[in-house]
């Protein structure tokens, strides 16, 4: 190690290099450089093969005013509004309950996240039986007497991202449901003991002193399921394929389609720039609460 | 209210017999208000969780018959195991008519390489990050970070070009290339953290004793994150198995993985749905991730912990 003469800078040191050359390849070729890539593509007006032929924001201006995106960019706002707000609840209920030193608490999370170990495949085609209108809830619950019974998400327009919803959330909430335990379990006990000391009742405790307690937990599981809203795909493929007709459509879907059925790649570059955007949105705020405060201290 | 502050003291009962052992009498409130509300929504949504397992299972051993006569909840009246022999071997996608067999093989033949080769980037490359670092390392290990929460379908077409320009679009290989570069972010992550919190002595002492940068990889680190690399083969086998987008992208339809021949035998919209054959494919493509989650028990969720919180 304590050579007097270096050899050369770019030597030290070498095998670690070596050893770190998948890892700059990949950040910067595929992610920098890649992303770039379709940032700047998505400014030409690429067809079936990718062209330098630029045309500003045309793109843009085309993706704006197509009914599906609408519709994809509405279906992503609901669910994903949803989707955080009864996941981080859910998944704070069931963390919360299970904290309570009950019997069987292995039994149960192992229940409450199996699903998480299933795809989103099987999961939308699980819900998609399920929710049949003939066979499935709806059926059932009309053979046992109550005709007029109707729950037929998945093949009525107005409500079919519910059904997606219903399905996403049977999926993921037991990831959730963990991540609140591990910070739960990471709360002095001391603190508890203080707050029945001073005879502040159970709920108020959790809703004044735990869940502030526990807002960098609360602000990670909010970035991971964000990240993960934007990507939904795979559910909605499988559970509906974006129907019936457009109506539970999604960006990445959009993406997908246009650039391998389409053959309309300007297109998929300005959509997927777009899903670039709001991950951004959502990701720099919390970058910086997390990293950039720490920085200047 | 008043029921809140009685149960409190039940809970430092509880807590307070576990951390000084068995002294006293045993606390009697099996049968609290409290208790049977906390154990009865833990049952009720114990039970919302399994009933769709439930009804793949059921409708899976059931006759087409039944399935348009009875109801998904209701037990089969005659079991068949008819379902799952068809959608093993024989369920039809497109012109092909072989069953799930050819996805399941082709998920083992990318799930298996794509495993040991981002494992071994990953863990390498966390060990370098950990004990031999070099100027700029940090730099690229951030960009890494922060890459892996761009939407892949940013990154999904220059990728195509790559892998066409080097011949291995639509193979195999091409998408092992491709799930190990995407499992890059969340393994060195794992790694990196692991090997940080392993005490330094333990490396200068294996330096003293003149063991290089692998030397000190196999000989020491390796054998000593076993654990880790348990959680790290958790993490990618159900990762990748469960993956659909990818294999959409980079294979054709006789390399498809399981997932999507499943999307394609359940979602074909020619000829009559037998919903008992499609419960059966599905239960079929859930099943590796589903015995891989049982078999490891609390390393998964340590697993998904340490990906999700120190991300």
């Amino acid at each position: 190690m304590s050579k007097s003469e270096r050899p050369s800078q770019l030597f030290r040191n070498l095998n670690a290099k070596v050893a770190s050359i998948p890892m700059i390849f990949t950040a910067l070729v595929i992610f920098v450089g890649g992303t770039l890539w379709t940032v700047l593509y998505s400014f030409t007006n690429s067809k079936l093969l990718p062209r330098l032929h630029f045309v500003g924001l045309d793109q843009y201006y085309r993706l704006w005013a197509t009914p599906r995106w609408l519709i994809s960019i509405e279906n992503l706002l609901i669910y994903g509004v949803l989707s955080l707000v009864f996941s981080l609840v859910i998944g704070f209920l069931l963390a919360a309950l299970l904290d309570q030193k009950i019997r069987f608490e292995d039994t149960f999370r192992t229940i409450f996240l199996y699903p998480f170990a299933l795809s989103f495949i099987v999961t939308g085609l699980v819900w998609q039986w399920l929710l049949n209108p003939e066979f499935g809830v709806q059926g059932v619950v009309r053979s046992l007497g109550w005709t007029s019974f109707s729950f037929n998400p998945l093949y009525d327009s107005s409500i079919v991202i519910y059904g997606i919803l219903i399905a996403a959330l049977w999926q993921g909430t037991g990831l959730i449901m963990c991540l609140m335990l591990a910070g739960l379990r990471g709360i002095d006990e001391d603190i508890w003991k203080a707050a029945r000391v001073d005879g502040i009742p159970t709920w108020k405790t959790y809703l004044f002193i735990i869940i502030p307690m526990m807002r960098p937990v609360f602000i990670t599981t909010l970035v991971i399921v964000a990240s993960n809203i934007v990507r939904v795909y795979d559910l909605v493929v499988a559970q509906t394929s974006g129907g019936p007709g457009i109506a539970s459509e999604v960006p990445a879907k959009y993406v997908y389609d246009y650039m391998f059925f389409a053959q309309n790649l300007g297109q998929g570059f300005a959509a997927s720039t777009m899903m670039l955007l709001s991950v951004i949105i959502v990701i720099v705020p919390w970058a910086y609460l997390e990293f950039g405060g720490k920085k200047r201290v | 209210m008043s029921d809140q502050a009685v149960s409190s003291p039940a809970i430092a009962g509880a807590g307070g017999l576990e951390a000084y052992g068995p002294s006293g009498p045993k606390p009697r409130h099996t049968f609290s208000r409290r208790n049977i509300f906390l154990y009865g929504t833990l049952i009720v949504v114990a039970l919302y969780y399994l009933l769709p397992l439930y009804v793949m299972v059921v409708t899976s051993l059931k006759g087409m018959p039944e399935i348009r006569l009875g109801n998904i909840f209701s037990p089969p009246m005659e079991i068949t195991f008819e379902p799952w022999v068809k959608a093993w071997s024989s369920a039809c996608t497109g012109l092909n008519c072989d069953g799930l067999s050819r996805g399941f093989w082709n998920s083992v033949r990318i799930t298996i390489p794509s495993v040991i080769l981002s494992i071994a980037l990953a863990s390498v490359n966390g060990y370098a990050l950990a004990n031999w670092r070099f100027k700029g390392a940090d730099t690229f290990f951030i960009i890494l970070i922060v890459g892996a929460f761009i939407p892949y379908q940013v990154m999904i077409y220059p990728i195509v070009i790559i892998l066409r320009e080097v011949g291995l679009y639509g193979s195999l290989s091409g998408l092992v290339i491709v799930h190990s570069i995407f499992g890059m972010p969340i393994l060195t992550l794992l790694f990196r953290n692991y090997f940080t919190s392993m005490p330094e002595e333990l490396f200068r002492a294996a330096r003293v004793d003149g063991a290089g940068f692998w030397g000190i990889y196999f000989r020491i680190m390796l054998p000593m994150s076993l654990p880790i690399f348990v959680v790290a083969i958790i993490l990618q086998v159900t990762g990748i198995w469960n993956d659909f987008l990818f294999g959409v992208v980079y294979t054709r339809p006789d390399t498809y993985p399981m997932t999507v021949q499943l999307n394609n035998i359940v979602n074909s919209v020619q000829g009559v749905k037998e919903y008992n054959v499609n419960m059966a494919a599905t239960i079929l493509t859930g099943l590796v991730p589903l015995i891989v989650y049982f078999l490891s028990g609390k390393l998964f969720v340590r697993g998904i912990a340490a990906g999700a919180v120190k991300g």
